[in-house]
């Protein structure tokens, strides 16, 4: 039996690392990723809770977040594809329009 | 005692009429129905205030006819009531502007018809009409107000009713502002009012209610009250020191000069000094500032007007110092002579106004004396007229101006101005001498016309020449309402108006040197007159030419217009352009206006620059954001 927190420090890293992919890298796509990296750390904090408390609640909030991210992931994944079509860029400096 | 008479309302009814009715169809209906709505209501207006006088005439002394309207002003204790009232004092006023302004209104009918503007012309009229009887039939003293600055806007709008002309524009302008400074005065009398009566816990400006608590006012606030009164009675009335505007005013056409420059709104502050004679006679040093006022006034006007060569000027400035014969009258105390002076200067000024109209008309358009000369044949209504009213405003027995002055005189005389009696005598030469001269240097001797006028010379149509005689008649006839004492009826329109006015206690007793003073002065000055333009024509420039000093400084008036421009104009002018205007209008103002909307802008400049557009900049302030309520409740909520 794997201890709670090691569950539990282990999602926190794992949003740590989303967190600062985000904020740092300038690629979309992999700001895209790091957005993954993130749900998928909550999914894990949600379904070790869950096992701890033995309810359900957990594993169907998971389902959620994956149809929902995948659905996201879509969208987000066809504005990628256009923004590069169009601008021939994923950079996100590149991509400042919405200013001043 | 005071009869409910509801038909009062009818005499603002019928102007009011007019005024919608010239206002907005008067033009599309063309000017023959104009030309009998303009003077019709206000014959209706006299038909009604015929009926409301004769139905006073048959009440008892000191009734009076009231028509409550409707309440005005609800301001707690304060109210003030939408009502009218005629009294003796007022009754016999509402005769004056409704009688006298319908001959008027009929004879502008002749002078306007050339005019495209006939439409215009008469809403202002009638508005004027409507405001003159506000301010006279006002049962307090708001609605006094009201109609005192109505008849000043009409002024202004019928003195620039010639607007196109720039100078005539400004002479408008310049009596409206003259007469603001003196309604100020009125404004400030009025809080002064409130504010003492107030302190009494009476809440009131109804001249009755005002009149039965006289005794609440001390002898400051009266006086001081008085002082602001009569301050916006010289601006209205056209007394020293805001005089300055009604010879200007001579710009609009003739009909509005003699109506309200003449017979009706320059006579409004003698009314209201009548009408709060109670409170005057409180204030004993005011009612002698009013009566020295008005003799300086006289004789000051009277000396202009000797050498004016302008016709309407010379009756302008004549028209001045008869109001100052006013002035000396209710000043001394006599109320009843003041009025009777309005109504008999309401006839003959009116009238000479008219006579002058009518010969600018006939030369068309010149009004300079040097120009005309030997008119008598040739206009022969106008000229018989015109002599009339200049006996009458010469005091010539039986003309009536003869027992208005001769009251007003012998009431200075007993009530101890000697001083100002002899001005007041010395006035009367004047007087005749400038009329006659006057009349000398149009009618008689050769003609001056331009040779290009000459055959145009003609005598004016009957609506204009009926309205000359029926005033005429009433020039004449006009002062024997009130006789010397014992002479058939003897006093009988002072003792009419004593119960509304109040009486007057002589202190020295007139004699016969006293009261035959001033009709000795007349008659020298007619002769002189007659001396120096119809027996020696060039006497008067040879005159002129040894005397130029004296001379040159009547003809510009004492120089009062450009001492004015230079002590007050000039200086305000200064004073609103750099103080007002650039410092505190464009600077603190404007600075302050637009200092906020700068402000706004140029933080909102250093603050856009936090937008960058860069969605992984708002990540990490959202990030921080996020850290920052984490740690919130982290620390400071659960406390560890």
């Amino acid at each position: 039996m794997i201890p709670l927190s090691y569950m539990m420090s282990l999602s926190a890293i794992i949003f740590a690392i989303g967190v600062a992919g985000v904020i740092i890298r300038r690629n979309i796509l992999v700001m895209y990723m790091s957005i993954e990296l993130m749900l998928n750390a909550v999914n894990l904090a949600f379904i070790a809770i869950g096992s701890r408390l033995g309810s359900m609640d957990g594993q169907v909030i998971v389902f959620f977040v994956m149809t929902v991210a995948a659905a996201e992931s879509a969208v987000g994944l066809g504005i990628i594809i256009s923004s590069f079509r169009n601008r021939d860029t994923v950079h996100a400096d590149d991509l400042t329009l919405m200013r001043w | 005692m005071t009869v409910q008479f509801p038909a009062l309302a009818l005499i603002l009814l019928f102007p009011l009429i007019g005024v919608v009715f010239n206002m907005f169809f008067g033009f599309r209906s063309g000017r023959g129905v104009v030309n009998v709505v303009g003077p019709g209501v206000m014959f209706a207006a006299f038909a009604v205030a015929t009926w409301a006088f004769f139905t006073l005439l048959k009440l008892p002394p000191g009734s009076a006819l009231g028509a409550p309207l409707w309440g005005w002003i609800e301001g707690g204790p304060f109210h003030v009531e939408f009502g009218l009232r005629v009294d003796a004092l007022s009754g016999v006023m509402v005769m004056i502007v409704t009688g006298v302004g319908s001959l008027i209104f009929l004879y502008s009918v002749g002078y306007m018809a050339e005019d495209e503007d006939f439409a215009r012309f008469f809403t202002y009229m009638n508005l004027f009409a409507l405001s003159m009887l506000i301010l006279i039939l006002a049962d307090n003293l708001l609605m006094m107000f009201v109609g005192w600055e109505g008849v000043g806007l009409c002024s202004y709008l019928l003195i620039a009713f010639w607007y196109t002309n720039p100078q005539f524009a400004y002479n408008g302008r310049k009596a409206f502002v003259v007469n603001r400074i003196g309604d100020a005065g009125f404004l400030l009398a009025m809080f002064t009012t409130v504010a003492t009566l107030g302190a009494h816990g009476v809440w009131t400006l109804n001249f009755v209610e005002l009149h039965n608590n006289a005794a609440l006012f001390g002898g400051a606030a009266a006086t001081a009250i008085c002082v602001l009164m009569f301050i916006g009675a010289t601006g209205k009335s056209a007394q020293i020191p805001l005089y300055v505007w009604l010879p200007d005013a001579m710009v609009g056409p003739t009909p509005v000069s003699a109506l309200i420059h003449a017979a009706t709104m320059v006579t409004a502050g003698v009314y209201m000094i009548a009408r709060l004679g109670f409170l005057f006679t409180m204030a004993p040093s005011v009612l002698d500032l009013v009566a020295t006022v008005g003799a300086v006034t006289a004789l000051f006007a009277a000396t202009i007007a000797l050498v004016q060569p302008d016709i309407k000027k010379v009756l302008a400035y004549s028209t001045i110092s008869q109001l100052g014969y006013m002035f000396l009258g209710v000043g001394s105390g006599a109320y009843a002579s003041g009025i009777f002076h309005v109504m008999t200067h309401a006839f003959f000024k009116g009238l000479l106004f008219l006579c002058a109209g009518a010969v600018i008309h006939a030369l068309g358009g010149e009004q300079d004396m040097n120009k005309m000369g030997g008119l008598r044949r040739k206009l022969p209504i106008t000229f018989a007229t015109m002599f009339i009213a200049t006996l009458a405003i010469a005091a010539i027995p039986p003309f009536s101006g003869y027992f208005s002055k001769d009251l007003i005189l012998e009431a200075a005389y007993e009530s101890g101005h000697t001083w100002l009696w002899i001005l007041g005598v010395i006035t009367a030469g004047l007087t005749s001498f400038y009329m006659f001269r006057l009349i000398f240097m149009t009618f008689f001797g050769d003609s001056r016309v331009d040779s290009e006028k000459e055959h145009h010379i003609h005598e004016s149509p009957a609506v204009m020449t009926i309205p000359l005689i029926v005033l005429a008649i009433l020039a004449t006839v006009g002062g024997w309402v009130n006789l010397p004492d014992g002479m058939l009826w003897g006093n009988a329109f002072v003792r009419f108006l004593t119960p509304a006015v109040g009486t007057f206690k002589p202190i020295v007793e007139a004699n016969l040197a006293s009261t035959s003073m001033p009709l000795i002065a007349s008659i020298v000055g007619i002769v002189l007159a007659y001396v120096l333009y119809i027996r020696l024509p060039g006497l008067p420039f040879l005159l002129a030419w040894r005397l130029k000093g004296p001379y040159d400084l009547l003809l510009n008036k004492y120089y009062i217009d450009q001492i004015y421009n230079v002590v007050v104009t000039r200086p305000l002018f200064w004073v609103s352009y750099y103080v007002l205007d650039r410092a505190v209008d464009s600077y603190m103002i404007d600075g302050t206006a637009e200092g906020a909307g700068l402000a706004v802008l140029t933080s909102g400049q250093v603050a856009r620059r936090a937008e960058t557009g860069n969605v992984q900049h708002y990540a990490f302030v959202y990030l921080l954001g996020a850290l920052g309520i984490v740690a919130y409740y982290l620390f400071l909520v659960t406390g560890r």
